[in-house]
């Protein structure tokens, strides 16, 4: 077998590049130690727009059927489990009580959610016309 | 698998070539990923002319893809002997072909990731929803015929009988490919160029024109680097074939010019003006179509007189000539001119930049580089089974029950 | 293998049914979902149309209020590169806006002043049936041919298809190009196409498109008509209106009245 070489070479490679998420983070010197996630609170608030372990598992599904009412179904307003009605809006509804730089990229970051599509076309409020340029 | 290390061993001069075309390949691709990074405003096209030099491109390839028929169906149906050698090269061209104009839909569209919303939200209403399903369904189609036919031959047996459905199959399928991207077009209000009920057959004919003259360059190209020889008669009766299609094809022109300028409805007649004599000051297409007209003309020349028809150095000429004269016209200028003048009586020059070339010759590339390939794995299978490694089979005997 | 030219004619007879079967199902589908015969029938459906009162914009030649209140109220950006330029509504020449009403000797106000040009909504909207993922569609409820940018793949068929015009794709990120952001409504990204939809975010809020709101001489006004007393209709009954290229039988709901 002249080509053993080869193989094992190959093999070698595959290898290494499988188990890279496993080497890379001991390679940079990082040990699996915990981070506290730090989320910036709505101050005046006690109660989200749904009970808070739905929207801690589920915002997204919620996001996305906020999105279909609004978009293909002419629906903007959203009754909420404890009765009060919101006006759908990802920027005006969400983002009125939730800070997205400092609760939604912060906890995407930490859970390594890739960053969301969503933000190159909805607006984060603290984002200006000049800021844009 | 699929024969594949056939396309393993080579010379120094096919992995040269095989190099080459990769980094061509390279090249388009970057070009492709900066195209997409900046937005399409790298490319020529403009709110008035949105689609350009790749849509155009798609349409012929999707021509040169259904050209397999003019192989397919005499030797199929008609059980000419000419082509039994030939066929394969037209089945394998069809499907690398299909392949390229698929590619040229996905590099124009702007949000190319979610392209996959086309199979997820089908809408039967949308002309490119048929077109995406018929032309996956042809290259599926002649993959299957070309490895299922390949590995018979390598294994000296006759291939399984239902594959002569799926070839019959093959046949309406590449019309209906042609057929449907004709309609893409041809079926939009207020774009009076598009929209004319001889499209769909002109732009067969021009399929016909151009796959026949390409295969013809093929095939010779072939036999000079002694890849493969596909016998005496398969060229003659190709060029007998790409003289008909050029005829119908300059005829059909000529009648869409009659019904423009004899009727002379402005709307019918700008696309034309602009195209052969320039509108609004704008005559960037103009050399390109004479030049297309012009080439027509000398390869139909050259292909009707007999003694010049069969000349070693005059037929291949001709041959580029009304592949050239195919791909200016219908690969370039034709989408342009659908566009100008815009709804709003607007014109809006088109020319494509850099980048737009650069991702055509990438895809040009893979598909010359995919062709390459199945073309040195048709050949290698061809010829061990004739110089007999394979226990001796008669051309009846791989496809039992054909009259001879 | 043997194939007689009857086997063959039965296949491509079969392939000819499946193909007109297919154009059939493109008809059905691509029908008339909202023409006014039908909608009538349904009474309830609304089907929303403006009309455009030019005389009263000649009173203020030059005047792009209406069209500087849209582009911000939708994030609209402002790209001066007319290849690359997006526009909900804006102007054009009168003899391009409405070519077959153009003549050599025509008054010179109306040969000067460009007309306001925005999508028409029509009632079988081309852009509609070209489309291949659904990304636009015509509401069944009031008429509004409207967009799900989140599902629109750029493929720019609706473009060629608009025989007016009205759809703007984008060529590259539009927000440096946006002067006043409106964090209210969401911007849009590279490669995806945009158009006018009648602020369907506002009149759900029971407020008029804003170019209506913004006119300085109430040059716009918008209503149902299928409504028989509302504004349009009254206008509509009360003289000549012209519609653009109504001939292609899109059914264009932007009357003029020139
Ligand atoms: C009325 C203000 C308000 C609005 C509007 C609102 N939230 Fe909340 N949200 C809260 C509060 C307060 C909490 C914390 C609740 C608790 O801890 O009991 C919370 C919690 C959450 C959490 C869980 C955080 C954690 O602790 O794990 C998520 C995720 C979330 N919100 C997402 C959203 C999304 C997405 C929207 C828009 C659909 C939204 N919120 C709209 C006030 C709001
Ligand atoms: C407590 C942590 C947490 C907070 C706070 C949070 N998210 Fe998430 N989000 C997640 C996780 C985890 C996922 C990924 C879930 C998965 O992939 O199944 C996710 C996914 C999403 C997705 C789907 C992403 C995709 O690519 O499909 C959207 C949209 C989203 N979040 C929006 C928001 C918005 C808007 C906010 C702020 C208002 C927010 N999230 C706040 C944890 C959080
Ligand atoms: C191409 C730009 C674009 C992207 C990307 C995009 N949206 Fe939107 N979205 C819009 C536009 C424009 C509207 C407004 C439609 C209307 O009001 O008619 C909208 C409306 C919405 C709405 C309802 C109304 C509102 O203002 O919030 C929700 C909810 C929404 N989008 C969620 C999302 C989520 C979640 C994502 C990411 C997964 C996302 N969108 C990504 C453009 C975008």
């Amino acid at each position: 077998m002249r080509d053993r070489a080869w193989i094992v070479a190959g093999l070698a490679l595959f290898f290494a590049l499988f188990t890279y998420p496993l080497w890379s983070r001991a390679l940079r010197g990082q040990r699996g130690e915990e981070t506290k996630l730090a989320l910036l609170m709505p101050a005046h608030q006690a109660d989200c727009v749904m009970p808070v372990t739905y929207m801690r598992a589920s915002h997204m599904k919620l996001l996305i059927l906020w999105r279909r009412e609004v978009v293909r179904e002419n629906i903007h307003t959203f009754r909420a489990y404890d009765g009060k009605v919101y006006n759908i809006s990802l920027t005006g509804t969400c983002l009125g009580c939730h800070s997205k730089a400092q609760f939604c990229d912060r906890c995407h970051d930490y859970a390594g959610v890739r960053p969301l599509s969503c933000w190159t076309c909805h607006v984060d409020p603290a984002l200006t016309a000049e800021k844009l340029k | 698998m699929f024969m594949f290390e056939k396309a393993l061993v080579g010379s120094r001069r096919y992995w040269i070539w095989v190099g080459f075309l990769l980094g061509v390949i390279l090249f388009g691709f970057h070009a492709y990923v900066r195209e997409h990074e900046l937005g399409l405003m790298i490319t020529g096209l403009s709110q008035d002319v949105p689609w350009g030099l790749d849509i155009a491109q798609f349409a012929f390839f999707v021509g040169l893809g259904a050209s397999a028929v003019v192989l397919v169906l005499p030797y199929y149906l008609h059980n000419w002997k000419a082509f039994s050698k030939v066929t394969v090269l037209g089945e394998i061209l069809g499907m690398v072909a299909v392949f390229m104009a698929m590619l040229f839909i996905f590099v124009c569209m702007g949000q190319p990731w979610r392209v996959l919303n086309v199979l997820l939200y089908p809408h039967p209403n949308s002309l490119i929803f048929w077109d995406l399903s018929v032309l996956s369904g042809y290259v599926l189609i002649n993959a299957v015929i070309t490895v299922t036919v390949l590995s018979a031959e390598r294994d000296g047996v006759a291939p399984p009988r239902w594959i002569k459905y799926v070839i019959l199959l093959s046949i309406p399928w590449a019309i209906s490919i042609h057929t449907v991207t004709a309609f893409i077009f041809s079926g939009l209000a207020g774009r009076s160029y598009f929209m004319t009920a001889i499209l769909a057959p002109r732009f067969l004919a021009s399929a016909f024109t151009s796959g026949s003259a390409l295969l013809i360059l093929l095939v010779l190209l072939l036999r000079r680097l002694g890849v493969f020889d596909v016998g005496p008669e398969a060229v003659p009766k190709l060029t007998g074939i790409v003289t008909y299609c050029m005829l119908v094809n300059v005829f059909f022109i000529v009648v869409e010019l009659f019904t423009a300028f004899y009727s002379r409805i402005p709307e019918e007649t700008e696309s034309f003006k602009y195209l052969f004599v320039g509108l609004d000051g704008t005559t960037n297409w103009v050399p390109v179509m004479w030049l297309s007209i012009l080439l027509a003309v000398a390869s139909l020349v050259v292909f009707l007189v007999p003694r010049w028809r069969t000349h070693p150095r005059l037929l291949p000429l001709a041959c580029a000539f009304a592949f050239v004269s195919v791909w200016l016209e219908k690969g370039f200028a034709w989408i342009v001119a659908g566009f100008t003048p815009s709804p709003l009586g607007v014109v809006t020059p088109y020319r494509p930049t850099w980048p737009e070339w650069s991702v055509v010759l990438g895809i040009w590339a893979l598909g010359t580089l995919m062709l390459t390939v199945f073309y040195k794995i048709a050949a290698a299978v061809k010829t061990t089974a004739e110089a007999g490694y394979v226990t001796a089979i008669t051309k009846d005997a791989v496809y039992p029950g054909r009259v001879a | 293998m043997k194939i007689t030219r009857k086997q063959f004619l039965k296949l491509g007879a079969g392939s000819l049914v499946a193909l007109s079967g297919a154009t059939a199902v493109a008809e059905r589908a691509a029908g008339d979902r909202a023409s006014p015969e039908k909608s009538n029938a349904a009474s309830a459906r609304r089907q929303y149309a403006m009309v455009i009162d030019t005389r009263k914009c000649l009173q203020r030649p030059g005047c792009t209020q209406c069209m500087e209140a849209c582009h911000q109220a939708h994030n609209v950006p402002y790209i001066n590169n007319p290849d690359h330029k997006i526009d909900w509504i804006w102007k054009a020449p009168f003899q391009n806006v409405f070519e077959s009403y153009d003549s050599p000797y025509i008054q010179i106000t109306l040969k000067n002043e460009p007309v306001l040009v925005l999508c028409n909504h029509c009632d079988k909207p081309p852009c509609v049936r070209v489309c291949p993922t659904g990304a636009t569609w015509k509401r069944k409820e009031d008429g509004i041919v409207t967009m799900d940018w989140h599902r629109c793949i750029g493929c720019k068929y609706c473009i060629v298809a608009c025989p007016y015009g009205a759809r703007s794709f984008n060529f590259t990120d539009p927000r440096p190009y946006i002067k006043h952001l409106n964090p209210n409504f969401p911007t849009r990204h590279e490669g995806v196409v945009e158009k006018c939809d009648f602020c369907a975010e506002r009149l759900a809020g029971d407020k008029p498109p804003v170019c209506v709101e913004t006119c300085p001489v109430k040059a716009i006004t918008f209503g149902d008509v299928n409504d028989p007393s509302s504004d349009v209709r009254k206008l509509l009954g009360a003289g000549l209106t012209l519609r653009r290229r109504p001939q292609l039988g899109t059914g264009p709901n932007i009357y003029y009245i020139v």
